[in-house]
């Protein structure tokens, strides 16, 4: 999938609309374009962000793919970039280009339990699934909402979860990986809580988002549950810059995660997802 | 009435062992209820007893001096609690504390070791039982000890 814009190199202004700090490094950006209405995407996409006078990154759409007014986009900071991003404030301008990559199978998961496993900001990417999911929640088998994350105050989105796991056609876990005694939750690591959850693994979609280790024991773990490779569903993390598959930077074996990901079929990459230094 | 032998047969734990191994297990078991809050043990006691969940939830917590206990792990219905009354000088290494009304079965793990040294065969059923729930531990605290959530030091 290519650009909206007619120029794929060329960034379109918007303007930050909101921001909401989600935890000490992480935050949310709510981008308006300066001018028409943003483009249309779908879940599991990116756009390149351009902080100006710094430079670009990729980052996932964190929002509601219906939400036609607005885009999302949720930033942790770690490099110049997305320290740049993280510092912005309601009314500065930031530079968008997008969106582009591969989407979640929401569409090829109707009538199936749906499986989402996200591993800390993993849950941004996936969150446009989880709303296109919710909305249409007549569409899909069980919803399974599986959250791992460091520890409970590094929590994304708390409120939505708590929202979401209140519903009784969701069914949602948080885990951490450690805790105080003040916490009531799950301890432990995400990949340990898809065997007590019982789906359908015949034929199950999995969607998993989060540090590349974290996928690799979620997807052992779906895959011991019964999930076949082809229902496993990854996004992956690269490099990237032209974000339209020219330049290479973001090359994993023979694919380019701009183009041929983020989302990628597990079958597809199984063998160069267990190879070291790709 | 459910017996504590009828309960034991039906754990996912002792799925598929011999009537017999299960009747030799739950002469070793009895019924014990913790309230929440509640200790099941304490890191430095004597590892005499293991625990069978049937409902509720145990934490498992290490305690550093001038610290709030770290919770590492926290186990549910079908699980196990506790593997060092295995391995002498059999003393636990770290507390575990009922954080909601948990039933458990308690298993005297003197009785069952007992019983396992005079019944080789006993024992290796339940070393088969033990090792995959070790090996899964050990994997997860090895995951858990990456930190993967943490920011990048590069």
């Amino acid at each position: 999938m290519i650009a909206a814009t007619s120029d794929p190199f060329v960034p379109l202004r918007y303007r930050v609309a909101r921001v909401t700090h989600e935890s000490a490094d992480t935050t949310t950006l709510d981008l308006v374009p300066a001018e028409g209405t943003p483009p249309v995407f779908r879940a599991g996409q990116f756009n390149m962000l351009y902080a100006f006078g710094i430079g670009e990154a990729a980052i996932s759409m964190s929002g509601d793919p219906d939400d036609r007014n607005r885009i999302v986009h949720t930033v942790r900071n770690v490099g110049a970039v997305s320290s740049a991003l993280s510092k912005l404030e309601p009314g500065c301008t930031v530079g968008l280009r997008g969106p582009f990559g591969t989407v979640w199978p929401v569409e090829s998961a109707s009538g199936r339990d749906v499986v989402i496993i996200a591993g800390g900001l993993g849950l941004a990417p996936l969150r446009p699934a989880i709303y296109h999911v919710l909305s249409r929640r007549g569409q899909f088998g069980r919803v399974i909402i599986l959250v791992g994350m460091r520890n409970p105050g590094d929590i994304l989105f708390r409120h939505e979860l708590e929202q979401w796991r209140s519903r009784l056609d969701v069914e949602l876990e948080v885990t951490v990986d450690h805790a105080d005694a003040s916490w009531h939750g799950n301890v432990g690591v995400v990949p340990a809580l898809i065997a007590r959850m019982g789906f359908d693994a015949a034929s199950a979609i999995a969607m998993v988002c989060g540090p590349e280790i974290m996928m690799r024991f979620s997807v052992n773990a779906l895959a011991d549950a019964g999930v076949a490779l082809d229902r496993i569903h990854v996004s992956m993390e690269r490099n990237m810059k032209c974000a339209i598959g020219l330049c290479g930077h973001c090359q994993f074996g023979p694919h380019f995660v701009c183009k041929d990901g983020p989302v990628m079929r597990f079958d597809q990459i199984a063998r160069i997802f267990a190879t070291r230094e790709i | 009435m459910e017996t504590i032998e009828d309960t034991l047969r039906q754990h996912s734990f002792f799925t598929g062992l011999d009537a017999e191994l299960g009747k030799t297990v739950s002469g070793c078991a009895r019924n014990r209820r913790f309230d929440a809050g509640l200790y099941l043990f304490r890191e430095g006691e004597p590892a005499d007893e293991f625990f069978v969940i049937k409902h509720g939830a145990v934490a498992l917590e290490i305690a550093a001096p001038g610290q709030a206990p770290m919770v590492f792990a926290k186990l549910g219905a079908g699980e196990i609690v506790g593997a060092s009354w295995l391995v002498p000088p059999y003393r636990w290494t770290f507390d575990a504390r009922a954080v909601e009304p948990t039933r458990t079965i308690g298993i005297d793990a003197k009785c069952l070791r007992g019983k396992s040294e005079a019944d080789n065969h006993l024992g290796y059923e339940l070393l088969k039982r033990f090792i995959p729930v070790l090996v899964k531990r050990l994997q997860e605290t090895r995951l858990q000890m990456l930190d993967v959530y943490g920011k990048s030091d590069k």
